[in-house]
């Protein structure tokens, strides 16, 4: 079953947290990845990955660079989610 | 219909000896921020690169390659003239010919062994390792000598805020002869030409020559792409090999991927999620990435560090430029 919004952000909070170790309240619908959640390049690339396999959706080297906020990740998983 | 004689060779292969060279001058990060915007923190934190080796005009690739050879055919207890085959594996000498495998061997004082270069970017190594292990089974060479070389310092854009910090210079070598037991697993190796642009040279040298671009060709890449295809991708290469060699993450001793990047690295080692007893390669800090060097560099550091030790059961992979790829299990010699 596809997953909710909240679900999603809630996901996203996790993986940022065992990622890159920021505190899950933090990971809210606004927070740019890079610039508010401390989240490089490359620990990015990782978030991505750990995003296709708990949503069921495939996100493109392409499409990632567009995912600037918690939002914007939200936003593609909700829409290209199998 | 006449009888074709077949060739005949040892029954199994293995590493015999490894031998290394690092130019003499050591490139701490402060001197790549001379030409960049960046900063020793975020350079570490990206690569966990601090220093790497830089060749002088003196420390050629045939130069290199001669110190690393001559260690590595001396660390194997045999003579370079019993070595039937020269495999030097490099994207970093600018001279298409004729090989430089030619000039490295007669150098050594091999004989006349066949010698030829190859072309497998940061996989070099492992295609070369296939090659000597086929034809010393095969009986083509009794033993063979393989060598990883760059000078990467001369493909590097020093005002590329993204690449410049991270290659180095180098040479890796071993020798490789006949066994009673395996000691060079399956070779699980391929490529994927379909991401030829992912890492690649900036211009040809025809483009060069006839004046576009007015910059030197250098090494680029696009970091995130090849960070997912490296760690994902690789890690499942990575469980082939070992699959294939029928070992298991408990009773793998030392893992060595190629030396890119101390982030592949880690991410590799918790995508493969291998044991806490498994020693791992990170002479990326000090090295730099030395491509088609960087694996037989890193083994001859833990060998002479006592890090791993000879016997130990260890993973090598390496991956690059083509897209290219080539991971097996050896002993280490």
């Amino acid at each position: 079953m596809a997953a909710t919004e909240k679900e999603i952000v809630d996901g996203l909070a996790e993986i940022v947290n065992e990622i890159a170790g920021i505190p899950v309240e933090d990971v809210q619908l606004d927070k740019s990845f890079t610039d508010d959640l401390d989240v490089d390049s490359l620990s990015m690339v990782e978030v991505v990955v750990a995003a296709e396999e708990r949503f069921d959706v495939k996100i493109p080297d392409d499409d990632v660079k567009d995912l600037k906020t918690v939002g914007d990740a939200t936003k593609y998983i909700l829409e290209h989610q199998a | 219909m006449a009888k074709i004689k077949p060739s005949q060779g040892a029954a199994y292969a293995r590493i015999m000896g490894v031998g290394g060279y690092r130019p003499t001058r050591v490139v701490p990060n402060e001197v790549i921020l001379e030409k960049i915007d960046s900063s020793d923190e975020w350079i570490r934190s990206r690569s966990g690169i601090s220093t790497r080796h830089w060749a002088s005009p003196e420390e050629t690739v045939s130069a290199m390659s001669v110190e690393a050879a001559g260690k590595a055919i001396a660390d194997s207890g045999i003579r370079a003239e019993q070595i039937g085959a020269v495999i030097v594996s490099t994207v970093s000498h600018f001279k298409q010919t004729p090989a430089i495998a030619t000039e490295i061997a007669d150098k050594l004082g091999t004989g006349r062994p066949a010698a030829f270069d190859i072309s497998a970017g940061c996989a070099g190594f492992g295609y070369g390792l296939t090659l000597a292990k086929g034809m010393v089974i095969d009986g083509s060479a009794e033993y063979a000598l393989v060598i990883g070389v760059e000078r990467l310092s001369d493909l590097t854009d020093f005002e590329d805020r993204s690449t410049a910090f991270l290659f180095g210079d180098g040479a890796g070598a071993v020798v490789v002869g006949p066994a009673k037991e395996p000691a060079i697993g399956p070779t699980v190796w391929g490529s994927e030409g379909d991401k030829s642009e992912t890492i690649k040279q900036t211009d040809s040298w025809e483009a060069y020559r006839n004046g576009r671009p007015e910059k030197f060709p250098a090494l680029t890449q696009e970091g995130q792409a090849v960070f997912r295809w490296a760690v994902f991708e690789m890690a499942k290469v990575a469980q082939q090999a070992l699959d294939a060699a029928g070992i298991t993450a408990d009773e793998l001793d030392v893992f060595i991927p190629h030396q890119a990047n101390m982030r592949i690295i880690d991410s590799m080692v918790k995508t493969l999620k291998l044991p806490e007893h498994v020693t791992v390669a990170r002479d990326v800090e000090t090295t730099g990435n030395t491509s088609a060097a960087s694996i037989p560099l890193a083994m001859e550091r833990l060998l002479a560090t006592g890090e791993a030790k000879s016997g130990d059961t260890a993973l090598v992979i390496g991956f690059g430029a083509g897209l290219v790829y080539a991971a097996t299990v050896v002993t280490l010699p």
